[in-house]
């Protein structure tokens, strides 16, 4: 029993996200009902559910954006929202106003600065050209945010993200508005970062072909935890159904 | 011409205009981008009509300088505003449409139950050049020391929250608190703006600057610079107008901004990227 509270302890301290008993409620709607796990350093999890379960709520506890009405959430032993250089943060494209006057570079450095550039400093400059090159967006660096494409967009939301070599990255629907092969680069990107890093990704999908070929781990998502464990075992016709509700028409089949 | 430019400027009430208006064109400048990228112009409308029932009971209760009623009268109208905001389903447009509509009638009644004609009331509503007073200018002063202070270190975590609130949070920028600071800010270049500017169009002097300087940046900062620069020039050029055609200053310094918002509209497509 001492044995196993202290492998207990030792996964929750060394856990880069750890939520224990994690209850959310917005008005009358517990959005978030008693979720709890650990997610090992170095993994990728891929996160699913039907639209209305959680999935970025439970990101946004883990930034510390949402303060849950009962439970803990930490990021590598420290409560969430306290530490924010360790983390890269890839926000959904939908919700971003691209009317904003800014330059895909500028972006990027309010990721290292934490705060909006006034200038560019050579040093800034130069870093975030860094990143820009890396994720293949370095053609238009200079050009207003306004005029990039969604991939392109996405993109640079991952330069920005990832600028300040972060050990834990959340990307929320990467793949939302972005094309087949803009997709299938950005997993790749996220894939090379990891290797290099051996950083932590979590990341919301409605791709369960992505979350079963790209993910280490797979949390199934409505409200509650309906199963968190290796993405064969986890995303099968049983766990689904019972997060789903259904497993959708003939012609367009859930699982893969 | 020059020396006629020189001969204005030789008059004491004509310095202190023109020291009142580039104090305030500075400052409502800087606080004009957010409002534009914030989508808050109503903002400053139903905080220039909350100033204008600050004034009307400052007049009211025979005070001698009524910007020390509405200054507070203005900033609690602003404080209310954001809380409505925060803590109710009620849009932005409601909640400030409600406290204007509050703050019109207030004014109206102050104004009604005075016993004595004022004809200061016309020159609070749009603007006078020979209003600027000693204790007004070093009202306006203490207002331009105090918002250069808010927003010279603040500038970049403001600007950040108006990109995107959530990303600004993400990275340790308190976004509630400072949606407080800058509503309680307007409430208060709005009052030391209305001296020179008037109820009626400081709506208009708080945005057309920043609009006309986003149609010809590509950068926040460089739309901040550029509407520092054109609220400065429009103010000096409109006083000067309102002198020699012995108008209220407001409408020569908003119809200056207007022409050079049609330059703007003109050149800009050509400048962005």
């Amino acid at each position: 029993m001492a044995r196993q509270a202290c492998y207990a302890q030792d996964m929750t301290e060394s856990a880069a996200l750890h939520l224990h008993g994690v209850t959310v409620r917005f008005g009358e709607v517990e959005a978030l009902q008693n979720v709890s796990f650990d997610l090992p350093a170095g993994e990728t999890l891929a996160i699913v559910g039907p639209n209305g379960a959680g999935k970025s709520t439970l990101i946004k506890v883990a930034l510390g954006l949402v303060k849950p009405e009962k439970g803990h959430a930490a990021i590598f032993g420290v409560d969430a929202g306290k530490n924010p250089k360790r983390i890269g943060y890839v926000p959904q494209l939908k919700t971003f106003d691209r009317s904003f006057p800014a330059t895909a570079l500028e972006l990027v450095v309010s990721g290292l600065r934490q705060r909006w550039p006034t200038w560019l400093r050579p040093a800034e400059r130069g870093q975030a050209l860094n990143a820009l090159t890396q994720v293949g967006a370095a053609d238009y660096a200079g050009r207003a945010l306004a005029k990039l494409s969604g991939g392109e967009l996405q993109r640079v939301f991952l330069a920005r993200a990832l600028v300040r070599r972060p050990d834990i990255v959340f990307l929320d629907e990467p793949a939302t508005g972005v094309d087949f092969l803009a997709e299938h680069d950005l997993y790749d990107l996220l894939e090379r970062y990891q290797t290099e890093r051996g950083a932590t990704v979590v990341m919301i999908t409605h791709d369960l072909s992505a979350a079963r070929y790209h993910a280490t781990r797979a949390l199934v998502l409505n409200r509650r935890v309906h199963g968190f464990d290796l993405p064969a075992e986890v995303l099968c016709d049983a766990c689904l159904k019972e997060a789903y509700g259904h497993l959708g028409h003939d012609h367009r089949v859930l699982v893969l | 011409m020059f020396s006629g430019l020189a001969d204005v400027f030789q008059y004491p009430f004509m310095q202190r205009a023109l020291w009142a208006g580039l104090m305030v064109a500075l400052i409502s400048a800087l606080l004009g981008v957010f409002v534009v990228q914030r989508g808050l112009s109503f903002l400053g409308d139903g905080l220039a009509h909350a100033a204008f029932g600050g004034v009307a009971l400052g007049l009211l209760l025979g005070v001698s300088q009524p910007l020390w009623v509405a200054l507070p009268f203005t900033f609690v109208t602003a404080l209310g505003i954001a809380w409505v905001r925060e803590h109710t389903a009620l849009s932005s447009d409601t909640a400030i449409g409600i406290f204007f509509a509050v703050s019109v009638a207030l004014g109206v009644l102050f104004i009604s139950l005075q016993r004595e004609y004022q004809t200061d009331a016309w020159h609070w509503l749009f603007g006078s050049i020979l209003g600027v007073g000693r204790q007004d200018l070093a009202i306006i002063a203490g207002v331009t020391v105090l918002s250069l202070s808010i927003f010279v270190p603040l500038w970049g975590r403001l600007a950040y929250a108006t990109f995107d609130a959530e990303l600004a949070q993400t990275d340790g920028v308190r976004v509630g608190r400072l949606e407080y600071l800058l509503f309680a800010l307007a409430a208060v270049i709005i009052v030391a703006s209305v001296k020179v500017v008037g109820v009626i169009l400081i709506a208009a002097y708080l945005v057309i600057p920043a609009a006309s300087a986003r149609l010809m940046s590509r950068s926040l900062f460089q739309m901040t610079l550029l509407s520092v620069v054109i609220g400065l020039v429009s103010t000096a050029l409109g006083l000067v107008f309102s002198y020699f055609l012995d108008v209220p200053s407001g409408s020569t310094i908003i119809l200056t901004q207007a022409f050079v918002f049609v330059l703007a509209a003109v050149i800009g497509g050509g400048i962005r990227a």
